[in-house]
């Protein structure tokens, strides 16, 4: 087939991409070699909108062993062991396939993480959905959870935490964000870094099919009325073959006999061999004849298009095919040699004995397009003046029963008990803390793992927003007791040709990158989801962070529920009284602008570590995060979670009380000690100039606000675990 | 004491069924599927998991792979032969055990914790045991045990039901019910008592930090019965 520029546009390439194509091949490329550029180029695969910005994220820090641009990052935690970590969107094939977008990103974030040679041991997800009065969302939620679950169960890797949120942007693009932790020897870390010429090039796993193609064009545009055409650009996942191809290639790693390995994830074999090449500055040449192929007939086009699941690039030592075909036959997988390195620093393309493509790997990669595009800044809304007349209006317990069971705050147990969250054995906090936390496999120590977004607050202010999500995963870390050491991020957003779209993702990631680098929290891994967009209307920018700490000894490990009777609760950090953008505002108030609660780093910063301190020193019963609803939603889940109640003494403040409870001011926790310990625990808070008030004394089976407001723990459990399981029945 | 776990492809709870036999004082082997010979053992484990990406029907694969034909004979000759969640579901299919697993009913994996009666202690795996209620884990899609009314009552006339999901004080009724299964049961017996097969995982409660410790009674009391 001839190519013009109209076949190029049908590719979602540009006319002044195609034509930069043709001068820099110096000629018209063939359709195969359209087809590989218009993969290079999209969005998903080049970045071309944001790299830009993805330079000022904050990057570097002790602990960092790989920062972005490998397949995970990777991070020091001590005694010869790392962490490998990232988090990918999936979020357009789950909304055209809700089972099989979930299922393959769980799958394909967890290849990320094992073709470094990690094991992963933990997966979290944060999923978000349109409103739940919108007829597509209970089933859109039921595909998703039962693709996470799906993949993840049969891989026989705990899910240990997540978030799920409702929202009415959502409506027409749905996100589905997934995130994995490895385990691997810092001495043992693989790369995709290719070296050496005549190279044996391997291909592994299962066969190419033709499904998926195209699937990383169809990430880099948004959607119209005519998606349910998209559904063929979906790939099918399949667990069992993923379980074979880790156990294999975890075989093969614990020897000498890769140079480079990478995964075939967006734009497969094309993205998998041009990266490859690129990072060792090689050629490579390949005979399409020798890909395993499902189908018959497949064109060259199509195999290097095909985004089929399940599949791995190696570049081998010489001589050691034999020994690395022993192993992928004993775990009955494809094993083709199908090609080798070059000096030529060209990806050269073989099929029936033809030459099919010849292109120099550094047109796709280097001399991808980068845009700086046009951005609007965005301004800090104006405060809201709350008629304070409304507050003495409303009941506490209706309020607290209202925001309790409302989608966004109440028990997610429906969705992670379809999640197997145990397996492996080393799950010692599971879903429904503040934070998931699994053993480091026969060590005394444990990694801690929390995945955040906060979009209304994105959306009513990028840059605080931006902080803010940073700060809640630092705030997660710290109340299981674990040190924050490093964050992944997915940046899900709508167009970035869009001036007000672009402006949100430019703020939000200069917010990550001011929080991160003030806690000494760098971002080592992540992704950016453009075009979250239909006919239209864009989502509300939604920056995911996903954070990792470490617990030195498990035993220390914190968890939320209430632990004894009599013990003291306090409340660190100040409570201002900031309603704008709160759960109360938008719920009870219906009032949805204003700007976002305040982001102060040093408070932060200086909270979180003196909590760290008075966890270490044990005076720390239970602890918990104060985040959306305020103090009182964060003591009712203690209360909950502990099955003990509260008497809550009401600090003697200016603000009132509805203020005082359902505000969302940051950098706050609420901690339980035992009363002989307060005097202590006072000093060290006084000594650190970090704020508190005591708020109550542990109680049995009651929360107690005062005397005519009282509820039962069962009355405050069933506000909170029903509504999701009456909504999905 | 010697045990084994057989890894098929797509086990997953065979590193945690060796890590628990170890931990009570098994000298365990892993063996992998394509194995012919059994290692001399005291116990045979088939773990959990996905053998075969549960495709066609649980366990039904893994019940014709190699191995299976010696632990069969092992089975047969009286030998101990213990399968958990999936590897119930291998023993359904080989016919070690009477009736199969369906899919739970209200179609939803299920993962968290759940007690179980112990009725039953005139065999290896439950004698001696002190507790009547153990507080187990079950992780499984399929676990929804049904058999035939004639299939019941002989397993009923033969003392063959091991263990049903009740609630913490030993009720057994619908609403404790996590999947479905007939009259609750939760695990079941050759009629001769040498092979159990059961859903709950017992390897996933032998440790204070983790989902509970009653998993560390049973692998005690199993180990002191073999001994």
């Amino acid at each position: 087939m001839l190519v013009n520029e109209k076949i190029a546009i049908e590719h979602g390439l540009k006319s002044d991409e195609y034509k930069k194509i043709c001068k820099l091949l110096k000629r018209t490329p063939n359709i195969t070699e359209l087809g590989i550029f218009s993969a290079m180029w999209n969005e998903h695969c080049s970045y071309k909108s944001s790299r830009i910005h993805l330079k000022k994220l904050h990057t570097k820090g002790k602990k960092v062993i790989q920062g972005p641009g490998e397949n995970a990052g990777v991070i020091d935690i001590e005694d010869g062991d790392a962490i490998v970590f990232k988090i990918e969107s999936h979020n357009h094939p789950s909304f055209i396939e809700p089972y099989q977008g979930a299922a393959t990103g769980v799958g394909g974030i967890m290849r990320d993480v094992f073709t470094m040679g990690a094991r992963p041991i933990a997966n979290l997800n944060s999923i978000h959905f349109g409103s739940t009065q919108n007829k597509k969302t209970k089933n859109l939620l039921r595909g998703v959870v039962h693709g996470i679950g799906g993949y993840g169960n049969c891989m026989g890797v705990p899910t240990i935490a997540g978030q799920t949120s409702f929202d009415r942007s959502y409506n027409g693009n749905i996100l589905v964000n997934a995130m994995t932790l490895g385990l691997v020897k810092k001495d043992k870390i693989f790369y995709s870094k290719a070296a050496g010429l005549n190279k044996p090039v391997i291909y592994v796993g299962s066969k190419t099919g033709r499904d998926g193609i195209h699937g990383a064009s169809m990430a880099s545009a948004s959607f119209d009325e005519k998606i349910e055409e998209k559904k063929p650009t979906v790939q099918v996942g399949d667990p069992f073959t993923e379980k074979l191809l880790l156990e294999a290639c975890l075989e093969l790693m614990s020897g000498d006999s890769i140079i480079a390995i990478q995964d075939m994830g967006a734009a497969g074999l094309t993205s998998s061999s041009i990266e490859m090449a690129s990072k060792g500055n090689l050629g490579i040449e390949i005979n399409l004849n020798k890909v395993p192929c499902r189908e018959t007939k497949m064109t060259p086009y199509e195999i290097m298009l095909s985004e089929s699941q399940e599949r791995m690039l190696i570049v081998l030592e010489s001589g050691k095919e034999e020994i690395a075909k022993k192993i992928f036959d004993k775990w009955n997988l494809d094993f083709a040699v199908i090609g080798k390195t070059t000096n030529t620093k060209n990806i050269e393309l073989f099929f029936d004995n033809k030459q099919v493509a010849n292109i120099p790997v550094n047109t796709l990669v280097e001399n991808s397009p980068m845009y700086d595009r046009k951005w609007k800044k965005s301004k800090l809304p104006k405060k809201n003046k709350i008629d304070k007349t409304i507050f003495k209006s409303l009941k506490i317990k209706d309020t607290l029963k209202k925001i309790l069971s409302s989608p966004n705050v109440c028990s997610k147990e429906w969705i992670w008990q379809q999640y197997d969250h145990t397996v492996m054995g080393d799950t010692i906090q599971k879903p429904g803390g503040d934070s998931g936390v699994v053993r480091v496999h026969k060590t005394d120590k444990a990694i801690a793992a929390t995945v955040d977004s906060s979009a209304t607050y994105c959306w009513a202010h990028p840059l605080t927003g931006g902080k803010q999500v940073v700060c809640e995963t630092w705030r997660n870390l710290i109340s299981v007791g674990a040190k924050p050491i490093a964050v992944t991020n997915c940046l899900n957003f709508g167009s970035p040709e869009k001036e007000e779209n672009m402006g949100e993702f430019v703020e939000c990631v200069q917010g990550i990158s001011e929080a991160c680098k003030y806690l000494d929290y760098p971002v080592v891994s992540g992704n950016v989801s453009f075009y979250n967009e239909t006919k239209d209307i864009g989502i509300k920018p939604t920056p995911t962070i996903g954070g990792v700490g470490l617990i030195k000894d498990y035993k220390k490990m914190i968890t939320m529920d209430f632990k004894e009777i009599d013990n003291i609760v306090l409340v660190i950090g100040k409570t201002e009284g900031h309603i704008d953008q709160s759960l109360l505002s938008r719920i009870i108030l219906n009032e949805n602008n204003g700007p976002p609660p305040e982001v102060n780093l040093f408070n932060e910063k200086n909270n979180g570590l003196t909590l760290l301190n008075l966890i270490e020193k044990n005076f720390i019963k239970s602890a918990h995060d104060v985040s959306l609803g305020g103090i009182i939603i964060a003591i009712s889940k203690m209360c909950i979670k502990g099955n003990k109640g509260i008497q809550i003494k009401k600090p003697k403040f200016l603000i009132n009380e509805i203020e005082y409870f359902f505000a969302e001011d940051q950098g706050r926790y609420l901690i339980e000690i035992n009363p002989k310990d307060l005097k202590e625990v006072s000093k060290i808070l006084d000594k650190n100039s970090v704020h508190y008030d005591e708020i109550g004394k542990i109680i049995d089976k009651e929360m107690i606000i005062d005397q005519k407001t009282k509820l039962t723990i069962d009355e405050l459990k069933s506000y909170n675990t029903n509504w999701l399981k009456s909504y999905m029945v | 004491m010697k045990s084994s776990v057989i890894t098929f492809p797509g086990s997953n709870c065979d590193r945690d069924m060796d890590v628990a036999l170890t931990k009570f004082g098994f000298k365990n082997k892993m063996v992998w599927h394509n194995d012919q010979e059994l290692p001399k053992s005291d116990l045979i484990v088939l773990p959990g998991g996905f053998s075969y990406g549960d495709y066609l029907r649980c366990g039904s694969m893994a019940s014709k792979s190699k191995i299976m034909h010696s632990v069969i004979n092992f089975a047969k000759s009286g030998g101990l032969v213990m399968g958990i969640c999936n590897g119930f579901q291998i023993l359904v299919e080989s016919g070690l055990v009477p009736g199969v697993l369906l899919r739970n009913k209200y179609l939803q994996f299920i993962c968290k914790n759940i007690h179980v009666k112990v009725d039953n202690k005139e065999n290896t795996f439950f004698k001696n045991l002190d507790k009547k209620v153990l507080e187990f884990h079950i992780a499984h899609n399929e676990g929804n045990y049904f058999c035939t009314n004639d299939q019941l009552k002989e397993i009923e006339d033969n003392n063959q039901i091991a263990i049903y999901y009740c609630d913490q004080n030993g009720n057994t009724n619908d609403q404790i019910n996590p999947n479905g299964s007939i009259k609750n049961i939760a695990g079941i017996l050759n009629k001769e008592k040498n092979v159990l097969g059961m859903m709950p995982h017992p390897e996933r409660m032998i440790d204070q930090s983790l989902s509970g410790e009653d998993g560390s009674i049973f692998f005690k009391n199993l180990l002191n019965n073999i001994k």
